[in-house]
């Protein structure tokens, strides 16, 4: 028998939907591992797992490492990376719960000699977006104009601490994934609230292209960071991309266009209606876009999306009950209509003549 | 009359198809965000009766670029406007042997501009920048590039078809990683579509703009100022650069990188002033 200290794993940020998909995941491929879940929220019923030891507790505290030194786990899975301001209760609150709750549980690992692997869930966000950078960004591409607010920033100080414990601890397989948006059953995000909403406000002169990955995916490429050695930075993006009109034209949804100074304001609104959150990042994104290469992600973490970007986004159309404006099936039967009366015509026009 | 009113049916279900395709979205746009489907069908049809009736260009060479595989094309840059880019681009689909598309390496305050940066990026360019450059030599595109940048298209009248600086040579360390064959391309009549004689400098940097240029006609006639002169124009593709013969690792060695780049620009420019010798006048 290996001894317990060996198969234990500690998932943080797990009461919530991907740290639930994550946990079901890892009972039914986790190998009898000892599954730890901590969250500052008590899980969902519905979202709970059996065979896991739920634990609450504040990772801005630092009781995580009486946790941590007691449970002697030799995998830890950092989930708890807030998107939006809104999962926390807002932006400072946010902003203290990913950088705060990273470093003090960053020091409770880098006390425990049981910690062999740390894996981080970090997202494509540290690379901003700006006009001036390459059309894809690799783990190295220097970005023109990192966040400097918002969840790219809070995830560029992450990562930015989570090297240093790695410095710190040559010993421990420390993992960054740098997801592209998620999108998928249950997903909640701010691009997600976006998808919802009746028309998709868009920035008037621009058309990014946008790049994302199923959450099956997400939770497929944890487990293989958590599951062997994979030291190293990895963008995570499922195959191609899409441009924002085509994407609103494939889930048939109307657009429309803003100038650019007035987005804010539009944001602002939607945000105090409560209908979607927009924050700066999320605008940008909207006006710039973001596509990640993933040539290390498929030759040297081994991981092979099982849905590109086009088929995550149909994936989330269905199973949000996204529904076209006009069907495709509608328009293809106008489209054969308007060909038979041609056709029609042209015969018509060939007899008389 | 039958077979023309075939004609008149197959191009209309072709526009259908078009539209419906438009309407659900089901065409496909790539990593850079080139869209195929609407270059083809939409914005070179745009732009080629100015190929075809106003500028009259005369494409020679076009054998010169390979059937498959990369290319880099570096030619020269003028007439306010990159309108001389826009005809290669038309002059590679529609006459070369099989149609290849022209990928441009665009200067980045293209990108930052609404509407012209997300339609460059749909016509198939992208910023000009090593990564971009080597990702498309490497799948085997034809890649354009204008190495004078704005020191080319926005240099005075005075100054016409004398090139300028060839940046850093950047464009010559792509091809060499890649092994890709460069074509030196020289463009004859561009630089009379806008004779620069001024520049309004304040005003160009309140609006964020390399120059604001005054021309015999721009301001003075409003918005008539802004038609350009229908000068004739000639693109010559010119023998190939090759490069395969070269280690990729020569891409790393400077002073080899500064003597092909001047090759190459002392290329263009001996074919630019043949051809002007040859040509009876600017607008025939």
């Amino acid at each position: 028998m290996t001894p317990a200290s060996a198969r234990t794993l500690l998932v943080t940020g797990a009461a919530r939907r991907l740290g639930a998909a994550v946990l079901r995941d890892l009972a039914a491929h986790g190998q009898g591992r000892r599954v730890i879940a901590v969250d500052l929220a008590e899980p969902d019923p519905d979202l709970a797992v059996d065979g896991v030891e739920h634990v609450r507790l504040d990772l801005r505290a630092p009781a995580i490492a009486t946790l941590i030194a007691k449970t002697r786990p030799d995998t830890v899975l950092h989930l708890d990376v807030l998107a939006a301001p809104g999962q926390a209760g807002g932006r400072t609150a946010m902003k203290e719960r990913n950088v705060i709750g990273t470093m003090q549980l960053l020091a409770a690992c880098q006390r425990a000699p049981s910690v062999r692997r740390f894996v981080v869930k970090s997202s494509a966000a540290v690379y901003g977006c700006a006009p001036r950078d390459p059309a894809h960004f690799t783990e190295e591409t220097q970005p023109h104009r990192p966040p400097h607010a918002g969840y790219g920033k809070d995830c560029v100080e992450v990562e930015e601490y989570v090297r240093g414990f790695a410095r710190r601890r040559p010993d421990v397989s420390v993992t960054v994934l740098r997801f592209a948006g998620h999108l998928g059953a249950g997903v909640e995000s701010l691009f997600a609230d976006y998808l919802a909403l009746p028309v998709l406000p868009t920035m008037a002169g621009f058309d990014p292209r946008l790049q994302f990955v199923h959450i099956d995916d997400v939770v497929r490429a944890l487990r293989l960071a958590s599951s062997g050695a994979h030291p190293g930075v990895y963008n995570v993006a499922g195959a191609g991309s899409l441009t924002l009109s085509q994407l609103a034209r494939r889930l048939g949804k109307a657009t429309v266009p803003l100038p650019r100074f007035a987005a804010p304001w539009l944001g602002r609104a939607l945000r105090q209606a409560g209908v979607a959150d927009f924050t700066g990042d999320q605008l940008e994104l909207l006006t710039y876009g973001r596509v990640l290469d993933t040539t290390r992600m498929t030759e040297r973490l081994g991981f092979t999306p099982r849905y590109t970007t086009a088929q995550a986004v149909a994936e989330h159309a269905r199973t949000a009950g996204i529904k076209p404006l006009i069907p495709p099936e509608a328009v293809r039967g106008a489209e054969q209509r308007l060909i038979s009366l041609l056709e029609m015509r042209a015969r018509d026009g060939a007899d008389r003549g | 009359m039958g077979d023309q009113n075939e004609n008149w049916e197959r191009r209309a279900a072709r526009g259908l198809a078009f539209l419906r395709r438009r309407i659900t979205g089901e065409y496909e746009v790539d990593e850079f965000g080139f869209d195929q489907d609407l270059t083809e069908n939409v914005l070179l049809n745009v732009i080629r009766p100015l190929y075809e009736k106003y500028f009259r260009v005369e494409a020679r060479g076009l054998e010169r670029v390979p059937n498959e595989g990369g290319a880099l094309i570096v030619a020269n840059h003028s007439g306010t406007l990159p309108l001389d880019a826009l005809m290669t681009q038309v002059a590679l689909w529609d006459h070369h042997p099989v149609g290849r598309h022209l990928r441009m390496l665009a200067a980045d305050v293209v990108f930052t501009m609404p509407y012209v940066g997300s339609y460059a990026r749909k016509a198939g360019h992208t910023l000009a920048c090593n990564p971009d450059a080597l990702r498309l030599l490497g799948s085997g595109e034809v890649v354009g590039v204008w190495p004078e940048g704005f020191k080319g298209i926005g240099k005075p009248f005075s100054e016409r078809y004398r090139l300028q600086r060839f940046g850093r040579g950047g464009f010559v360390s792509a091809a060499l990683r890649t092994g890709t064959p460069i074509i030196p391309t020289a463009i004859v009549g561009a630089e009379e579509i806008y004779p620069k004689i001024g520049d309004v400098k304040p005003l160009a940097r309140l609006l964020g703009v390399p120059y604001v240029p005054v021309t015999p006609t721009f301001p003075w006639l409003g918005p008539l100022g802004l038609v350009p002169l229908p000068s004739k124009w000639y693109i010559v593709f010119g023998e190939p650069i090759d490069t395969s013969t070269y280690d990729p690792s020569a891409a790393d060695d400077p002073m080899l990188v500064f003597n092909l780049t001047d090759q190459v620009r002392e290329s263009i420019q001996d074919t630019l002033y043949r051809v002007l010798l040859q040509r009876r006048s600017v607008f025939f």
